[in-house]
């Protein structure tokens, strides 16, 4: 892409080949000898990790996508069995859900330094563009896939996403309606979503090779933002930047898999654990963390269409950064009032973040509306009157002397990255439900929780038993099949258990050849029947309030854990939130409501359940359950087990995640070292 | 890319029965996909929604416009918050009406948008009654 390749190969077919089709030549010419600016930091390797993260997004929803089943009455069913069935199945999840939030992580770093050493400047403005496109590319395809597990913050996001359009003047509701394919958010809706999803990612790979064309054909900025003048001012591609961005993407693998094997739901919201209902809103709908800053522009502005107009101007502001920002020095680098300003606008955007997680009322709002003052403000005023007033410091005449100057100074530390990684992840802050819910669940010490956590088998068997006599007279276990009770890393029964313990269930079949349904005893491939035939019968015979199917229950309920909780909880892996909700729960039942709390007729106080009023009478008392094992038979020890078992039934494969998870990071560690030492040797004699 | 035949079909108009809905209730049916409120409402809240000067309201509307004259005590709307497309609470805020949880929009006891984002008043679907104790909503 840099001028007619001289590539040569000595091969006479591959000459033969090349004669007719040049590609190697073309590889050899972009990939090879293609040079690259000697002073490149490790701010420069995001390019190479973020298509590293498209390739990683394409092939695992590729393999998602042979499971899937895209209809409203599967999707959320078909994705947890593919989860808890398929092979690995669980590990694509983690890796295709977690690994969106890294391509966004990475796509933030990667602009973000193109806004600081100013890339978008001439000539680079197309690529900058290009660029931009990816991005909202990106986001359309974000927004579709978070659609597609078709749980309540699926559906809802969906539907306030879309009516986003209908504050549109005179075609909104066409173009809604167009959407939906229906009349609200529905199957149709799903559908093209799913196909939508699996097509933009190829979109994006397309609009990618544009953008690396432009880049190749302008040729890479640097941080001192010169030119290259001469062959001293640059190093060929290979091996240089390739084993640099082999490096980089080894370090970033280890903040990657540090989501996928052991805060899988740090970054997403609990609700999104219980399937879609078009009938209820969940208290608090909040976006991906990647959308917040968005989404606090859009409710900071009290007007609905005027909303929508800021929130994608924020975006397509962008486009015009080339023309907007005039100053004739690129890198912030030698300016010294951009460089205040640039941290100032990143600050801003942070803040942005945490806003749009946070209910909309009181100081929120108005917090919001300075904010996104600020936001724009950096663009239409700060920019184009630095490039006016302020002086830059000289800048060095070659990239060469620039490297002279700095002598061996540290550049960006990979250690940085990670730091701003914590500070940024501002994602799953925004759960305020508890706030209304009154005291927060004391914490428990769970068997299951830390990085080399393992289920009691023990407690995960008297759980059994405790949800078999009680809670399964009125919550079904729905995702549990009787063989599950046998896998590694469950209750341990050996084969001959599990086949009894099912044939203690009468399970409906049929229908036979005179057409008539019948029971049977149950066998090891039947799952656990539920209480009730369905949501209406379980919902009329519990005074309204249907009980919920406990499989995912510990997953699907949380609280909220506040600043600076959350980042605090990336660090030390907490993440038993659910756990240590359920368990409140199960012993918060009180006989009085304390002064001043009403409870409505046919509920129970409750002390950790949110708005105190619960349908579920106390379910637990002592000595209900007798377990053979000795353990107490009193309500904490029952709490404490059933927990544990419901844990397992939401993720039971939690113990090979954090097997391999191990593995795996002993992997990366050692990989990234090699890669670290060999990138030092290749650049001994180029710094 | 529009709605296909199976989808508009099923969107046909629905009879609804009233009479097992007692004063101070509301029942929700879903046509179309969308949740609607059905409100047998209280001399009260028919009180408070017409004594509202109708100029003052972000969305100005009369109580009597939005219902059908002699079934004054019955509104109909579609709940779904002229916002975002929440589905907002009956009997909740400070209106006596309905409050919508994502964003905080509070309706009236007639629908009508009293605070908060939300633009309009919740909109009134098109329905009829058949008799005195039954609707035909569509």
């Amino acid at each position: 892409m840099s001028g007619p390749s001289d590539y040569q190969p000595s091969n006479p077919a591959l000459q033969w080949i090349e004669r007719r089709l040049p590609i190697m030549g073309l590889v050899h010419s972009s990939f090879v000898v293609y040079p690259t600016p000697r002073n490149l930091n490790y701010w420069w390797t995001f390019g190479a990790i973020l298509s590293f993260m498209l390739g990683m997004q394409i092939l695992t929803g590729v393999i998602l996508a042979m499971h899937y089943a895209p209809h409203a009455d599967l999707a959320f069913k078909s994705v947890e069995l593919l989860v808890r069935d398929v092979n690995y199945g669980w590990l694509l999840r983690n890796m295709h859900a977690c690994g969106a939030s890294m391509f966004f992580f990475a796509v933030y770093v990667h602009m973000l330094r193109g806004l600081y050493y100013g890339s978008y400047k001439e000539p680079r403005e197309v690529l900058w563009i290009l660029g931009v496109i990816i991005y909202l590319l990106m986001m359309a395809t974000g927004f579709m896939g978070y659609v597609l597990p078709w749980g309540q913050m699926s559906f809802w996001g969906a539907t306030v996403i879309t009516n986003l359009f209908s504050a549109i003047p005179y075609v909104g509701e066409s173009i809604v309606t167009l959407l939906w394919g229906g009349y609200s958010v529905g199957n149709p809706t799903l559908n093209r979503f799913f196909s939508l999803h699996y097509l933009l990612p190829f979109l994006i790979a397309g609009v990618v090779v544009l953008h690396v064309w432009a880049l190749h054909v302008a040729g890479q900025n640097n941080p001192d933002g010169v030119e290259p003048k001469t062959e001293k001012d640059t190093v060929p591609f290979t091996p240089h930047a390739t084993i640099k961005d082999g490096f980089g993407v080894a370090c970033f693998l280890l903040l990657y898999a540090w989501f996928i094997f052991y805060m899988p739901n740090y970054l997403g919201d609990a609700d999104n654990y219980i399937p879609a209902n078009p009938g209820v809103t969940p208290p608090h709908i909040v976006p991906e963390w990647y959308y917040l800053p968005f989404y606090a522009i859009l409710r900071s502005i009290p007007n609905k269409l005027a909303g929508v107009i800021g929130m994608f101007s924020a975006i397509i502001i962008l486009c015009f950064l080339p023309w907007l920002d005039a100053a004739k020095t690129r890198s912030s680098k030698y300016r010294p009032l951009a460089k205040q300003f640039f941290w100032i606008f990143v600050a801003v955007c942070i803040l942005l973040g945490y806003l749009g997680a946070q209910p909309p009322e009181g100081i929120y709002v108005i917090a919001g509306r300075v904010l996104t003052v600020c936001y724009f403000a950096y663009f239409l005023i700060v920019l184009p009157l630095l490039a006016r007033i302020e002086t830059p410091r000289p800048v060095p005449n070659s990239i060469s002397e620039a490297i002279l100057a700095k002598s061996g100074k540290a550049v960006a530390s990979i250690a940085v990255a990670l730091v701003a990684a914590g500070a940024l992840f501002v994602g799953t802050l925004g759960d305020v439900r508890a706030e209304e819910g009154g005291p927060k669940p004391p914490g428990n010490k769970w068997s299951f929780a830390g990085p080399f956590g393992t289920y009691d088998r023990g407690a995960l068997q008297r759980g059994l038993k405790v949800y078999k006599e009680v809670c399964a007279n009125c919550h079904g276990l729905s995702f549990i099949a009787f063989r599950n009770l046998g896998d590694p890393g469950g209750p341990g029964y050996s084969v001959a258990q599990v086949a009894a313990f099912a044939s203690d269930y009468k399970i409906k079949d049929g229908p036979n050849d005179a057409g008539d349904m019948f029971e049977r005893p149950g066998r090891a491939a039947d799952y656990f029947p539920s209480p009730f035939p369905n949501e209406q019968a379980a919902r009329a015979a519990n005074g309204g309030a249907a009980p919920p199917d406990l499989s995912l229950i510990t997953k699907a309920r949380s609280y909220g854990r506040g600043f600076p909780m959350f980042l605090v909880d990336f660090f030390s892996q907490y993440q038993e939130q659910g756990p240590d909700y359920v368990a409140a729960v199960l012993q918060g039942f009180e006989d009085k409501a304390p002064e001043g709390v009403t409870i409505p007729e046919g509920s129970y106080y409750n002390k950790y359940f949110p708005g105190h009023a619960i349908k579920m009478p106390k379910p637990l008392s002592d000595g209900q359950v007798t377990f053979d094992d000795g353990s107490p038979a009193t309500v904490a020890q029952y709490a404490k087990d059933v927990t544990t078992f419901l844990m397992w039934t939401a993720e039971p494969h939690m113990e090979a995640r954090k097997r391999i998870g191990l593995q795996v990071f002993v992997f990366l560690i050692i990989f990234a070292l090699l890669m670290y030492f060999t990138k030092k040797k290749v650049w001994a004699d180029s710094h | 890319m529009n709605p296909d035949a199976s989808t508009i079909a099923a969107g046909a108009p629905i009879e609804v029965d009233l009479s097992p809905v007692a004063e101070g209730q509301d029942i929700k049916v879903f046509w179309r996909g969308k949740p609607i409120y059905i409100s047998h409402r209280t001399k009260k809240q028919i009180d408070e929604a017409r004594a509202v000067p109708v100029a003052s309201l972000p969305d100005p509307q009369s109580d009597e416009a939005r219902v059908k004259a002699g079934h004054d005590q019955w509104l109909v709307v579609i709940g779904i918050c002229t916002h975002l497309g929440c589905i907002p609470i009956a009997h909740e805020g400070n209106y006596d009406g309905f409050f919508c949880p994502c964003h905080g929009s509070q309706y009236d006891s007639s629908g009508r948008i009293r605070q908060g984002p939300a633009p309009a008043n919740l909109p009134v679907p098109p329905y009829q009654f058949v008799s005195d104790t039954k609707i035909q909503i569509g």
